[in-house]
């Protein structure tokens, strides 16, 4: 069976995958159809949603187009659960394989290290880290990279660890390949199915924690994003509870779709499980 | 005739869609007699263990029966409900399994698990049960059972555990004992014990056993009648000794040539003058890290070994688990490092090399490993696999993908399939592979760890016979580590018996196999199901 | 014995974390962007030239790197954690006076979501292929994707604005003056609805993980050999399956500690409850950054606590841990 066939024959990760691709495409259209700044105040204040048109989900407190603000959101979730996921790959990925491979006292150093930062909550150290480096993209994504880095490392570790006296890499030391042929050909190669799998679920929760960053009031003031818009609502929410609302469902269904989608690649490239869970 | 405790007739059960074959049993019909053993034996695959979970109801997710009957004491145990099954279970049926690692809840004590079947039943108050328990662990023989009732199974060995699988089935009194492969995964001499006191119980309680196994050793053993299949269907039934002594079939005759006869191969003359390795006294100590507030433990694995081998022979090394053969092994292809002593292959010393020196070194010892679905990487295909080592060793690419092919040819796998991965490859097919790997290189000496292990009896005998073959045309020099002393004196011209770390006795295979000098080896030879009655008979 | 070998463990590693957060937050102060004098008075407000120079000079700002920090660490490890000079109390009053009311809240939480989704789970578990399941499995899955201060906000709105059912700020009613019973009930009311909200993630998260885990547990070996005792399936799932399938879920609570500490930061945000989480909101908003530093060492420690409580409730349920320790 094709890798495609196994995912699709998971429902959820198919509706995942259409929703996904709903607002992949809301972040495209974004500057087409909203060209103008999500930021402008284009009409009177606390418009409710399908009463004026152009506005079909209102106006917030100071008369922005929520519509507008909901799609280029989708532009800036998007963006940052992808680029730190990519940077925590980047270091968790290695810090694992050295790990793992080496074992001893390599492997104790770098343990720590990472058990270390698996101790200090994530979210209020992200906090700290975005307020003392001032709220901007970059520092956002830094903070969410830095705070979701262990897992990765500690999952390929355990990969490395356990695939390291697979008999197979033992004949490649045997027949004299080199260490770093051995990581790279033999061992990481083997490795990928699990670290795409919990690639996809950390997208979701960098998206997660972004969102929770701006209802903070910690996102980038330049870019306009859903946490941002539920933590201006917050304080009117008696009177405009809709301010809060749509920009929430996007972020659940953002959320949902790449956890769906993650359950899927997992079945797709783990078959044997995938046959006794259904 | 005798009085029929259990009729299975004409069973066929299926198996789901996308299996190798659509049923695991086809049309098998046999009986088993009040007071009998009956063995039902057959190599992995063959459907052997199948009509004993269907008749205990304990058929795995999507293989249902779908014809025929299972016939209890007059009753069709496929036509019974789940509560029906179960009230049967234990009262009247009882089960040992493979594993008994893991067949015992980790974190239940021994009695509770024993108690449990009593409690299943509605059967006598929590302290008699326990009572009847401690009864039970004695009559299985495990020592200190005042003890070992408030154990959990991680403080008893693999035999005990299995003493108190044993003593849950029996618990009871079930009229039927189903033995699914229970002494597989023991040592030679804890299997031997588990199977005298199985044959033991089975006279003294007078009950049934059906004794499902691989091996032809134990049917001579204990077996009354035998039942041998092959791919789901019965190749032949009958009186043990009937089968034993005239087997109609030719897949019978193999099996039971697979038990340790006293025929030895011909014994050849190495040239010991130039020794190609020496093991001067050898120490390996293994010790679990301990941390600040916990102390380390040490196993020596390896204490002051000692012994030559000459070009162009085959040494054998046989113990047990925990022995230290394996860690000779992987010392001497420097998979460890040992803490002490001296390896000289044609001597030069490899203890004392490190990095970029040792894997230069390496290809003068290659290996081949036990478990072939393990030792071939899953996304590289064969060819590449093969020619991996050459490349490392500085041949083009070229060069050394048209090499593998040939080596292919050479252990009968073809050379077109270079292009194909692993997992299009038997189990034999994946050891031939494997042996191609090590030959690449041609390396001076091949340590094969337990080569064979893994695989069916049928299949060994072949591997074996390439590896006999590429011996003689290569002029291999093998250090051939196993468990299994049949093997070990079909293929080996010295044979190095070990326990505990130490080297017990050295000799010819012949005269390790006919002349033990000393106990421990005797202990090892008797312990091997069938050969006494082989020899009876012979 | 063994315990009290395996606490002093335990401990020793805690105060080695608890030293390298003192470290990580002293390096934060200095790559903050600008005058570290002007951090620790709380940035816009500073602008008295005269206050920045009596900084300076009290926290050592003009001497070298490694004497700073000592005075740091050393200060830390007296418990002073410096003055909030927005607030003009010290750090460690300000933080006590509220740690009670987060204690509270993710302890009900805690409890909450792992019985919970663990009940969620082991159903879920025994009806693998029936539609409960299923739904069980669907509403997991949507409040593992629900961000928390999202549902807090929804929940205020339909359970308070709309229904008034329950208080929806604070941790009592102010003004009222209970005392006794009456004020225990009046402060489970307030804690009703920032607790459920907060659980929910976490109560996702458990279910999964249960069934997930007792799916695993019900394939091994010793199933089979409890189903060939005769014993009922009831009996099989709960003594054999669930107790097996625990271990694991106990290792990730200890895990999830952290992470809950960290919701409790967005769910005393929404409800205004008045504990430490809320305070780093404020702070946050004030630019507080001497008072954020305090807040974040101590959710740490709070968080180290937790994994040894974990730890311990562990070696209890695995006996084979004695052995291997």
């Amino acid at each position: 069976m094709s890798f495609f066939a196994r995912f699709a024959q998971n429902r959820g990760a198919l509706v995942g995958l259409i929703i996904l691709m709903a607002i992949i495409l809301m972040a495209i259209l974004a500057p087409l159809l909203f060209p103008e700044s999500p930021w402008r105040m284009v009409q009177r204040p606390f418009l409710p949603p399908l009463e004026t048109e152009g506005f079909p989900l209102g106006t917030d407190t100071m008369g922005r187009n929520v519509a507008a603000g909901l799609m280029h959101g989708a532009w800036v979730s998007l963006l940052i659960g992808l680029v730190s996921t990519t940077v925590a790959l980047a270091i968790g990925v290695p810090l694992g394989a050295i790990a793992g491979y080496y074992g001893g006292l390599v492997d104790d150093a770098l343990m720590r290290f990472t058990e270390f930062f698996q101790t200090i909550p994530n979210f209020a150290l992200a906090i700290v880290l975005v307020a003392i480096m001032q709220p901007s993209i970059t520092s956002i994504v830094l903070a969410i990279a830095i705070v979701s880095w262990p897992p990765v490392a500690r999952l390929v570790r355990a990969e490395f660890l356990s695939l390291r006296h697979r008999e197979y890499v033992e004949a490649a030391r045997l027949v004299g390949q080199t260490n770093a042929t051995i990581i790279l050909r033999q061992i990481l190669p083997n490795t990928l199915s699990p670290i795409i799998v919990l690639a996809s679920l950390m997208v979701a929760t960098a998206i997660l924690l972004e969102s929770a960053l701006s209802f903070l009031g910690l996102g980038d003031p330049n870019v306009m994003s859903w946490g941002y818009m539920i933590g201006a609502a917050r304080t009117v929410i008696r009177q405009a509870w809709w301010l809060s609302f749509f920009p929430g469902v996007a972020i659940l269904l953002t959320v949902l779709a790449l956890n769906l989608v993650g359950e899927g690649l997992d079945d797709a490239l783990n078959p044997k499980l995938a046959r006794e869970r259904s | 005739m005798t009085d029929t405790l259990l009729s299975i007739r004409h069973l066929s059960i299926a198996l789901p869609h996308g299996a190798d074959r659509d049923f695991a049993v086809e049309d098998v019909s046999y009986d088993v007699a009040r007071g009998e053993i009956m063995c039902v034996v057959g190599e992995s695959g063959s459907g052997k263990s199948m009509a004993a979970n269907a008749l205990m109801g304990l058929l795995p997710k999507g293989v249902r029966a779908t014809a025929g009957e299972v016939v209890f004491d007059g009753q069709d145990l496929l036509q019974l409900t789940e509560t029906q099954h179960r009230a049967l279970r234990g009262l009247r049926i009882g089960m040992i399994f493979q594993e008994p690692m893991t067949a015992l809840n980790p974190l239940m004590r021994v009695g509770a698990q024993i108690g449990e079947v009593f409690e299943a039943h509605n059967r006598l108050t929590p302290r008699e049960r326990q009572a009847r328990a401690l009864e039970l662990l004695t009559e299985v023989g495990i020592p200190q059972p005042e003890k070992a009732i408030r154990a959990y199974p991680f403080e008893l060995s693999g035999g005990q555990r299995q003493r108190v699988m044993i003593a849950m089935a029996l618990a009871l009194e079930p009229e039927l004992l189903i033995a699914d492969e229970p002494t597989t995964a023991l040592d030679v001499t804890t299997q031997a014990q588990i199977l005298d006191l199985i044959g033991d119980l089975q006279r003294r309680h007078g009950m049934a056993v059906m004794f499902i196994t691989h091996d032809f050793g134990v049917v001579a053993e204990i077996a009354t009648r035998v039942c041998v299949m092959r791919e789901g269907r019965i190749v032949e039934l009958g009186e043990a000794r009937e089968v034993l002594e005239h087997p109609r079939h030719d897949y019978t005759r193999a099996l039971i040539e697979a038990i340790p006869s006293n025929a030895m191969p011909a014994a050849r003359e190495a040239d010991q003058s130039a020794p190609l390795l020496e093991v001067r006294h050898l120490q390996k100590v293994f010790r679990s890290r301990g941390g600040l507030f916990k102390p380390s433990r040490e196993v020596h694995a390896l204490d002051d070994v000692s012994f030559t081998m000459a070009r162009g022979e085959t040494v054998g090394i046989v113990g047990e688990s925990g022995s230290g053969k394996s860690t000779l092994g992987r010392c001497v292809v420097r998979l460890e490092r040992p803490d002490s002593g001296e390896l000289l292959l044609d001597g030069v010393d490899l203890t004392s090399l490190k990095g970029e020196f040792l894997r230069r070194e390496r290809r003068r010892v290659q290996m081949i490993f036990q478990d072939p679905y393990a030792s071939l990487n899953p996304r590289t295909r064969v060819g590449m696999a093969i020619a991996q080592g050459p490349i490392a060793n500085g041949v083009n690419r070229q060069q050394a993908l048209k090499e593998a092919g040939d080596l292919l040819d050479l252990v009968g796998l073809g050379v077109a399939s270079a292009e194909r991965f692993p997992h299009e490859f038997s189990g034999g097919q994946r050891q031939r592979i494997g042996i191609a790997r090590a030959l690449a290189l041609n390396p001076e000496l091949i340590v094969a760890d337990e080569a064979v292990s893994a695989l069916d009896v049928s299949i060994q005998a072949q591997i074996l016979e390439l590896l006999e073959d590429l011996k003689q045309k290569l002029s291999l020099s093998l250090l051939f580590i196993t468990h299994d002393l049949r093997v070990a004196a079909q293929i080996c011209d010295h044979i190095i018996v070990m326990q505990h770390g130490r080297i017990v006795e050295h000799g010819t295979a012949e005269a390790v196999f006919l002349s033990p000098q000393e106990a421990y080896t005797r202990e090892l030879l008797e312990a091997i199901p069938g050969r006494a009655q082989v020899l009876a008979t012979a | 014995m063994l315990y009290v070998r395996l606490i002093a463990s335990r401990l020793l590693k805690a105060v080695i974390v608890l030293f390298m957060i003192i470290i990580l937050n002293f390096f934060l102060i200095q790559m903050a962007p600008g005058d570290p004098a002007a951090i620790l008075a709380g940035e816009a407000g500073a602008t008295d030239a005269e206050f920045l120079r009596q900084l300076t000079e009290r926290f050592g700002l003009d001497q070298p790197l490694h004497v700073q920090l000592w005075r740091y660490v050393s200060g830390v490890a007296m418990l002073d954690f410096g003055f909030s000079y927005r607030q003009q109390v010290p750090v460690l009053d300000l933080i006590l006076a509220r740690l009670p009311a987060t204690l509270l809240l993710t302890g009900t939480a805690f409890v909450l979501s792992l019985v919970l989704g663990i009940v969620a789970g082991s159903l879920a578990a025994a009806r693998v292929k029936k539609p409960s399941g299923s739904i069980i499995m669907a509403l997991a899955l949507i409040f593992y994707a629900t961000p928390l201060f999202w549902v807090a906000l929804m929940a205020v709105v339909l359970f308070s604005v709309y229904l008034d059912w329950l208080p929806a700020y604070g941790m009592y009613t102010v003004g009222a003056g209970l005392e006794g019973f009456a004020l225990a009930l009046d402060v489970g009311k307030h804690l009703i609805l920032p607790a459920t909200t907060l659980a929910l993630f976490f109560m996702a998260i458990y279910t999964r993980m249960t069934r997930a885990s007792m799916l695993e547990a019900a394939q091994q070996d010793f199933v089979k050999t409890a189903r060939a005792k005769g014993l009922k399936n009831s009996v099989i799932q709960r003594r054999h399956i669930l107790r097996n399938a625990l271990l694991p879920i106990i290792t990730l609570a200890g895990l999830q500690a952290g992470q809950m500490v960290g919701g409790a930061i967005l769910t005393e945000t929404v409800f205004a409850w008045p504990g430490i989480g809320r305070l780093m909101f404020e702070a946050l908003q004030q630019r507080d950054y001497n008072l954020l530093l305090g807040i974040f060492f101590f959710s740490a420690a709070l968080v180290i606590v937790f994994n040894i409580i974990t730890d311990l409730v562990y070696r209890l349920a695995d006996p084979r841990i004695k052995e291997a320790s």
